[in-house]
């Protein structure tokens, strides 16, 4: 999911690193000193989801969690997305410094997305429901994100086009398993603190 | 991932990495954040070999002048590296240019072997530097030299309480991890694990969402009125000074390069 520095080509390092100065702008604008303890503690969980690997197949994959963070914060996703990937670049070498907006955009945009999507299903009275919005949710963000992923590799040369391609194929069984994974933290929270979710914290 | 890699990050707590004390920890933090962003901007930008494989030379000598511990920031590398020789497999047969050899009729070209190589050595060139100039100082150290570069004020606020936290919440996540292995959950490709999972993550939501109101709470009590104040006064000294014209007439002459190249 990250992509590495010196891949992209510079029309799209600008464009995402604009892009998401942008985002990240709107989200601190809507973030208070207040609400900095909760959002700080929402992006430690999902730095901390990105190291719950889980067995798939032969192979393993970790979790991304975009989409239930969207839900959660929704443009705030921006600047706690970013400071969460810029730690992980400086001290675990994920991803790049120069790619980190572009990085940052594929992955805040979709929760972005995902919280306008979900904003009323996920606060259905009736906890399946809810939980089948938030399991949109998660699979629906990985999706979007996978496609700006290969969009991104795309649009900076012919010859990463056939990588592009091999995103969208792989990235199917990671979104169904984020789905179920939504699914049943949401019908958690919504059973047993269903306050939790109908807050707005931005 | 291996299962190591796995554990050092979910044990990370906003130290620094590993390291015995060098003159490189006597610079300015300031200095080290700037210097590190400008050596990533020339040598990402960079077209020709020469510059790129001049940066990774000095990356590698950064690396050993920070005395950082060899094999684990090889690991971090190779993690990505194993990436990369994805990269290195594909390009050549989807770049056009002079056929290398061909494999079932699909020629791999030169071109595109070198741009392939080329994004690997960018890649580890701006990580290593990372890693000597910027991951040996402790993350809360970085948001306080990030504070004072004039990165917005509650982006760096949002870095410390992020730091702070994680190991807040790593811990709480290795106990109910602990509390179901105890149970004899495995984990494996199937819907109770994915439910289980799922559960364990609304619970670790709730629980860390409970904690951060507990602390904020706790914190006003004790007069927090919303920000930290970076009380630390970073002063530029004559090493940090030499330092960073040194390391820019490096970067000059990798510019320089460049346009050489360019020229030719």
């Amino acid at each position: 999911m990250h992509i590495v520095d010196g891949a992209l080509s510079l029309p799209v390092l600008v464009t995402g690193g604009v892009l998401s100065a942008i985002g990240v702008y709107i989200g601190l604008k809507k973030m208070d000193y207040e609400h900095l303890p909760l959002v700080g503690v929402l992006a430690s969980v999902f730095f901390i989801a990105s190291y719950i690997h889980l067995p798939l197949g032969l192979s393993s994959v970790h979790l991304i969690m975009n989409g239930l963070l969207g839900i959660l914060l929704g443009w705030v996703a921006f600047p706690a997305l970013l400071v969460a990937l810029l730690l992980q670049v400086i001290f675990f070498g994920f991803g790049g410094l120069l790619v980190l907006g572009v990085n940052t955009l594929n992955i805040a945009l979709p929760a972005v997305i995902i919280y306008y999507v979900c904003y009323k299903g996920i606060r259905n009275k009736n906890a399946k429901v809810a939980a089948i919005w938030g399991a949109i949710g998660g699979a629906g963000a990985i999706i979007i994100t996978s496609v700006m992923v290969a969009l991104s590799l795309a649009l900076s040369g012919e010859s990463f086009i056939l990588a592009a391609k091999a995103i969208l194929p792989a990235h199917i069984p990671i979104m169904i398993l984020e789905g179920f994974v939504s699914y049943a933290a949401v019908y958690l929270i919504h059973t047993v603190k269903p306050e939790f979710i109908t807050k707005e914290y931005s | 991932m291996p299962q190591n890699l796995e554990h050092s990050l979910a044990s990370w707590s906003g130290q620094a990495l590993k390291h015995e004390t060098s003159w490189i920890d006597d610079i300015d933090a300031r200095v080290r954040v700037v210097c590190s962003g400008l050596f990533a901007l020339v040598v990402v930008l960079s077209e020709q070999f020469t510059p790129t494989l001049l940066g990774l030379f000095c990356a590698f000598f950064l690396v050993k002048m920070s005395k950082l511990n060899i094999k684990r920031t090889l690991r971090r590398v190779i993690a990505m590296d194993f990436f990369m020789l994805a990269l290195i497999c594909i390009l050549p047969f989807t770049t056009p240019g002079e056929p290398m050899f061909t494999v079932f009729g699909l020629a791999a070209s030169w071109q595109g072997l070198s741009h392939a190589l080329l994004i690997t050595i960018k890649a580890n060139a701006v990580l290593l530097v990372l890693f000597s100039l910027v991951a040996t100082m402790s993350a809360s150290t970085l948001g306080h030299a990030l504070a004072h570069l004039k990165v917005p004020d509650k982006l760096v606020h949002l870095l410390l309480f992020m730091v702070r936290y994680l190991d807040v919440i790593s811990q709480e996540y290795k106990k109910m991890r602990r509390a179901m292995q105890a149970r004899a959950f495995v984990l494996r490709t199937n819907r109770h694990t994915w439910k289980s999972i799922g559960y364990l993550f609304g619970m670790l939501l709730i629980r860390s969402v409970e904690r951060a109101e507990r602390i904020s709470d706790a914190m006003k009590c004790r007069g927090f009125c919303g920000r930290y104040y970076l009380n630390d006064k970073m002063k530029i000294s004559n090493v940090d000074w030499f330092f960073g014209l040194f390391f820019l007439c490096f970067l000059l002459l990798l510019i320089g390069l460049n346009i050489h190249g360019l020229l030719q």
